[in-house]
This record gives C-alpha cells, sequence and structure tokens, in this order.
C-alpha cells in the first residue's frame, strides 16, 4: 500500500495520505502513524479479519443446528462458539466498525478539520483495541479453551466455570478502554475542530450521530469496564461482589452489565443510522427530509436509551413499579427511531432513486431495520417478553437490528467510501449481485428464528425437538447463502484495491458534502486550506423545491 | 520531500488548550462514572445490609483515616500551589511544591499500606476463613472496602507518576508560565484523586 519515494515527487500535485512518506518507512509508516485516515484503515484491517473470525463462528454453530442431537460439537464446545461469536462480534466488530473506520477517516474531512483532537491518543486507541482483540483470541489458545458464558458473563457461572472467563474479561476491558478513548477524541473534535463556516446545523447528519453516539461511548463504557473488573476480582481473589456464595447479589451484576450494554445497543445503531441518512439523498438526489429531527432524534436516542436497559430482565423479578417504567421507557426510544425511518422514506418519494450498491444496502437497512425495531418493541410488552425470553426470537429480533441494521449499513459504507478511501473503484455490477445473495440469506438464515423462538425454541441450545428441524434446517441453508454473498462481496472488494479502475474524480456519487471535494484518495492536510460552507449539507441544485420545503 | 516533513511536523504544532482541557474533562466524566458504578454497589449493599456495615466500619481505623484525608487535602492545596507557580513564571518553587504533592501522596500511601496490613493481620482479607465464617453484609463491606481503596490507590500511585512526569517537564521548559496546560490537566486529575477519598473516607469510616 506504501509507494517508493518516486510517487512522492509528482511535481507540483500534493501526494494523497496512502503515498506520503513520514518519518517511517513501510509498515512502520502505518503503525506509528497518527494521520487520522491511516488509523482508520488500521481499523479497517483489523475489524475485518475479526468480522470473519466471528462469521467462522457462526457458521459452526449453524452448521451443528442443522439437525437434532450432537452433529459435528459437543454441548461445550457448542457454549464455547456463541461466547466467542458474541463476544467478537460485539466488542471487536459492531461497536467499534462505523466510528473507528469510518468515523476516524470521515469525521474530521466531513466538518473541514485536518485530523481528530488528540491524533496520539487515536493511535492508542488503535493498540488498545489490538491489545483486547488478541487477549480474546489468547483465551481460544490458552489451557482452559474459551470461556463459554455467553458474551453476557452472568454471575455466578462466570465465577465458577473452569474456562477463560478472565480472558475474555480483561479483554471486553480493554476494549471498553479503546473505545472511551475514541469517544472522547470524537467529542472534543466535534466541539473544537468544526471548520470556523460549520455550525452546528451544517454538520452532516452522520456527524450528529457521530457525535452522539460519542457521548454513550464516554458515559456509559465505564460501568461496564468496572463491572467487568469486579468479576475479574471476584475471580482472582475471592472478593464478595457478585457471587450469592460470598454475600453477592447475582441480579446487581445484571442491572450494572445491562446499564451499560443496552446503550451499547446504541452505540451499534447510532452510527449506522448516521450513515443512512448520509447516503439516502446522495442516490435518491434529494435534499434529506427533516434534517433537525434526525439529528435531534439521535441525541434522543442516546438519552432514552440509556434509561431502559431493565428491560433486558423482566424475568428476574423486578418490582411492578420498575417493570412498568422500563416497559414505557423501551417504547419511548421507538419514537425517535420511527422518526428517522419516517424522514427516510419521506427523502425518497419523488427521488430520482439509483440503485447502485450503496443504496441497496441502504434501502435493505430500512426494511430489515424495521422488522428488528417492530419485534424489539413487542419485546419491551412484559407479557409477550415473559413468553418469548431467552427464545431465538430474541436471538432474531437483535439479529435483524445488529446485522440487519448496523452490519448493512456498514457495508453501504464500504461502498460508498472505500473507492474514496483508496481510488480505486469495485465491479459495481458484482456489488449488486453480492447484495442480493446476502439480504435474501441474511431472511433466510434469521426470519425461521423469529417464528420458532415464537413456538418457544430456546436459544443457546445445541439440540432440539424434533418439530423444529425444518426451521432450524432453512435457517442453516440461509447461512450459506449469506456466507457466499460475504464471499462475492468482499472478493469484489479487495481485488479493486489490487486491480480495480483507478478514480481521480473528486465527486464519486454525486454528494454534497466536504468528503467530495477533495482528492480521491484525500491528500495528507485533507484540506489546501480550511474550507467555507454555505448552506445546509444536502442542497441538490436540480431540486429546489424541496430546499423550499427545509425550513423547519 | 523536506517540504512535505515540514507541513506533517506543523500539523502537529497545532496547540488547542481549550480542546485539552474538554478532553480532560471528559475523562475524569469517566473516572467519576467508573467510580459511581462502586458508589452504586455499595450503596445498594448498605441498603440490604445495614446492620453488619456499622459493625464491620467499627473494624477500620478512623484516626488513620483522618490523617489520610488531611494529608491528601493538603497535597491537592500544594498541587493547586505548583500552577500558580508556573503561572507566575517562578519555576522552581512550581518544581518544589509538585515535589511536595508527591511526598504527600508517598505519605498517604505508606498510611494506606499499614492500615491494610493490620488488616490482613487480624485475618480480615478477601477469601480469609475469618472473614468467610462472618455474615454476607460484612464480607460485601470488606470486599468493597479492598477493591474501592485499592483501585483509589491505583490512581493515586498513577497521579504520582504524572506528577513526576510534570516536575521533568517543568525543569526542562516543556511546561512554562504560557504553556501549562499539561500541568493544569495533571492538576484536575490530582483533584479528583482527592475527592473521590473524600467520599470513600465518610462511607467507610465514619458510618459506625
Amino acid at each position: 500500500m506504501t509507494s517508493d519515494s518516486v510517487a512522492v515527487e509528482t511535481n507540483g500535485h500534493e501526494p494523497s495520505y496512502l503515498e506520503y512518506q513520514g518519518k517511517h518507512k513501510g509498515i512502520l509508516g502505518w503503525i506509528l502513524s497518527t494521520d487520522h485516515k491511516r488509523i482508520g484503515i488500521l481499523y479497517l484491517t483489523a475489524v475485518l479479519t475479526f468480522f470473519f473470525a466471528g462469521v467462522v463462528f457462526g457458521f459452526l454453530m449453524r452448521l451443528e443446528l442443522i439437525s437434532p442431537g450432537e452433529t459435528i460439537v459437543t454441548a461445550q464446545t457448542y457454549n464455547k462458539f456463541f461466547t466467542l461469536h458474541g463476544v467478537i462480534m460485539i466488542f471487536l466488530f459492531i461497536i467499534p466498525a462505523i466510528p473507528a473506520i469510518f468515523g476516524n477517516f470521515f469525521l474530521p474531512i466531513l466538518i473541514g478539520a485536518k485530523d481528530v483532537a488528540f491524533p496520539r491518543l487515536n493511535l492508542l486507541s488503535w493498540y488498545l483495541y489490538m491489545t483486547g482483540g488478541i487477549l480474546a483470541l489468547l483465551s481460544i489458545v490458552m489451557p482452559g479453551g474459551p470461556a463459554d458464558t455467553g458474551w453476557t458473563f452472568y454471575i455466578p457461572y462466570s465465577v465458577r466455570t473452569d474456562t477463560n472467563v478472565i480472558y475474555a474479561l480483561m479483554a471486553a476491558f480493554i476494549l471498553g478502554f479503546s473505545s472511551i478513548l475514541t469517544g472522547l477524541n470524537f467529542v472534543t473534535t466535534v466541539h473544537r475542530l468544526r471548520a470556523p463556516s460549520m455550525s452546528w446545523f451544517k454538520m452532516p447528519l452522520s456527524v450528529w450521530s457521530f457525535y452522539a453516539t460519542a457521548w454513550v461511548q464516554v458515559l456509559a463504557t465505564p460501568i461496564i469496564g468496572i463491572t467487568l473488573l469486579l468479576v475479574v476480582i471476584e475471580r482472582v481473589l475471592h472478593v464478595g461482589i457478585f457471587d450469592p456464595a460470598l454475600g453477592g447479589d447475582p441480579v446487581l451484576y445484571q442491572h450494572l452489565f445491562w446499564i451499560y450494554s443496552h446503550p451499547a445497543v446504541y452505540i451499534m445503531i447510532l452510527p449506522g443510522m448516521g450513515l443512512v441518512s448520509e447516503i439516502i439523498p446522495v442516490f435518491a438526489h434529494r435534499t434529506i427530509f427533516g434534517y433537525k429531527f434526525i439529528a435531534f432524534s439521535s441525541i434522543a436516542i442516546a438519552l432514552f436509551g440509556s434509561l431502559v436497559w431493565a428491560h433486558h430482565m423482566f424475568t428476574v423479578g423486578m418490582s411492578d413499579t420498575g417493570e412498568f417504567i422500563f416497559s414505557l421507557l423501551t417504547m419511548v426510544v421507538a419514537i425517535p427511531s420511527a422518526i428517522k425511518v419516517f424522514n427516510w422514506t419521506a427523502t425518497l418519494y419523488k427521488g430520482s432513486i439509483e440503485l447502485a450498491a450503496p443504496m441497496l444496502y441502504i434501502l435493505a437497512f430500512i426494511f430489515l431495520f424495521s422488522i428488528g425495531g417492530l419485534t424489539g418493541v413487542m419485546q419491551g410488552v412484559i407479557s409477550i417478553d415473559i413468553q418469548i425470553h431467552d427464545t431465538s426470537f430474541i436471538v432474531g429480533h437483535f439479529h435483524y437490528v445488529m446485522f440487519g441494521g448496523t452490519g448493512f449499513a456498514f457495508f453501504a459504507g464500504l461502498h460508498y467510501w472505500l473507492p474514496k478511501m483508496f481510488g480505486k473503484m469495485y465491479n459495481m455490477k458484482t456489488a449488486n449481485v453480492a447484495f442480493w445473495f446476502v439480504f435474501v440469506g441474511f431472511n433466510v438464515l434469521y426470519f425461521p428464528m423469529l417464528i420458532m423462538g415464537w413456538m418457544g425454541m430456546p436459544r443457546r441450545y445445541y439440540d432440539y425437538l424434533p418439530q423444529f428441524h425444518p426451521y432450524h434446517l432453512i435457517s442453516t441453508i440461509g447461512s450459506w447463502i449469506l456466507i457466499l454473498g460475504l464471499i462475492i462481496m468482499f472478493t469484489n472488494l479487495f481485488k479493486s484495491l489490487r486491480s480495480g479502475k483507478k478514480v481521480t474524480a473528486k465527486n464519486l456519487w454525486g454528494g454534497e458534502t466536504l468528503e467530495w471535494q477533495i482528492e480521491t484518495p484525500p491528500t495528507l492536510e485533507n484540506f489546501e486550506k480550511i474550507p467555507v460552507v454555505g448552506g445546509h449539507p444536502y442542497q441538490y441544485k436540480d431540486n429546489e423545491v424541496t430546499i423550499e420545503e427545509e425550513k423547519v | 520531500m523536506t517540504t512535505q516533513t515540514q507541513a506533517h511536523s506543523e500539523s502537529h504544532v497545532h496547540r488547542d488548550d481549550i480542546g485539552a482541557r474538554l478532553g480532560m474533562w471528559l475523562f475524569l466524566f469517566t473516572e467519576l462514572i467508573l467510580f459511581g458504578g462502586m458508589f452504586l454497589v455499595y450503596s445498594i449493599y448498605r441498603f440490604t445490609h445495614p446492620e453488619e456495615f456499622h459493625v464491620a466500619a467499627k473494624e477500620l481505623n478512623t484516626i488513620i483515616g483522618t490523617f489520610n484525608t488531611i494529608i491528601l487535602l493538603t497535597s491537592s492545596l500544594t498541587m493547586a500551589l505548583s500552577i500558580v507557580a508556573i503561572q507566575k513564571d517562578n519555576k522552581r518553587l512550581s518544581i518544589f511544591f509538585q515535589f511536595l504533592t508527591i511526598l504527600l501522596a508517598l505519605f498517604f500511601m505508606v498510611n494506606k499500606f499499614f492500615e491494610w496490613s493490620i488488616k490482613f493481620h487480624h485475618g480480615i482479607y478477601p477469601g480469609s476463613d475469618t472473614l468467610l465464617n462472618e455474615k454476607s453484609g460484612e464480607i460485601l463491606f470488606f470486599g468493597l472496602y479492598y477493591v474501592m481503596t485499592g483501585l483509589h490507590g491505583l490512581h493515586v500511585i498513577v497521579g504520582v507518576a504524572m506528577i513526576a512526569f510534570m516536575m521533568r517537564f517543568t525543569s526542562n521548559g516543556v511546561v512554562t508560565h504560557d504553556n501549562f496546560i499539561k500541568l493544569e490537566n495533571t492538576g484536575l486529575y490530582w483533584h479528583l484523586v482527592d475527592i473521590i477519598w473524600i467520599f470513600l473516607f465518610p462511607l467507610f469510616y465514619l458510618i459506625t
């Protein structure tokens, strides 16, 4: 990826950040670089590696469930699989995916800055991320084997099991640190480094959602940090905190765990929603509908999302008042999410929609996220939740939100921004073919989970009653279609980096935000001089009618 | 080549004191929430086991605790004085006050060490038979006592390391009278360490 110095001396033309030679050469020029773009690509490389590992464990789980009884692995190994799948996908993929990759790369560009507020801290968070990731991988190979507690590490089992829970806990703890530092960096960046002409309501909507996400990262993550640390201390030093044998209260652990982990769900989805708001206007060639509503709904989601955690625990025996309040708040969160969905669809109305790969993934996002969101509201109803708690309905629901939502938004982001990042274009036809495999595979894989969960199939079981067999079989076949789609997609993308068509046009899709006004790929300093921002971020010239409507 | 390197280095000269302070305050928020999680655990267990917390707190030595509170409060004063000194461009005085802060912090840790070792001597430590035979509220009290004061002690050590770096920075001219944001942020951190202790002290020592 680094080039020789010959390319650097192109006369009069600033070299791109990919060609730029700093103090260090080769690989060191990357892993010691404090350039936000290079750090973004470091994250991209690492996050994708972990994503593929997570996919492998998911694939193996589905394979085990293809028929009743022991198929390929024992019950114990299956427990390890779902723990690893959960820990990797949540802490190492979904949480950092969009903020750490696209946030790092594009947040400063979108606000007209040269870098983030604390470039060195930014690099430190990548190193912390890698340390956490390596610890998680170490838990697999060290004697004792990977943790088998599930990604929730519920007490008392997480204190009693012989597996390498400590590695997994420490991994999550360190990854939390990395996440906090990224959040801290982004909040400061948005406050301090916006181009002077970029007032708050001229910021692109993805910046609003990165900003809201960053606040949740800063304010919620320390709670999981201390909670996981307390479990480690309890395991190692037998200090009585949560373990009932030492006088503790395991339900308190669950509260503390979800005080973070529910807001974490919004850390995962908010940046995805930001990408949707960013990409829809570009491919509908239309101004975003309800800019302020979308911006404030991000903040509202961040706010309300922090107050709903106990809906994960309706069955532990809370007071009726508590259950009532949490149930109510859970349904309230659906409102800002729905505001976004309605505004997105309103933006599409009468637009001239261009079905390129990024847009396909975004449209799929709206569809899948709606299914995920509505099944989520169902679970907010206590009477329904008690019926479907700990069934595969829940698994189906959160995969629709997390994978169908954030995952698809991430794929959209890859197809939207990767050509900008590397100056190479992928094969658009292949990208569209891959999309249909991924989309169909996804639904075939996860929709049966909703049905059999409703019928009573428990989650985290490696075996099941014969009547669930058809659903499991369909689901497993879906996983193959999905993985085939992923293979086509990533082969296409990777191939484009090696031998794709070179693109130098600044504006690849006709976007109106700042990243489309700079070189492709960007130069080291992004902007020759700090840009002056005119009106709203999504004003389309051939679309005057909608600009009139924009007076919210 | 050379022009680029200059451009690159210039981009890192960029100085933003308000930004640095904002970042530090955000970090302090996260620290407060980190301890907040433990204070939450404490308040819930104290609510469910009021009697046992009351009995267990009698084991703690209020005199050493008070003494340590005074030490830490004084160290916050010396920290603040060192910042005032650097603002008035008095490098030596600033370094002296920073040194005094470190000294007080070490003093605090020595007291803490003796306090803990006496408890250990009495058989009160996590997982000991003496402790496990007590009621669950007392096990929880001492569990939290060790974890919370232990984590606080860890923050004291980190603070000492940070101030030691600042002494070096002050002496070699990185921290000066018109560029002291590093020292100021260290001061903020040190006051946080102090404030956490101000809450730990009554919650553990003064509830008898």
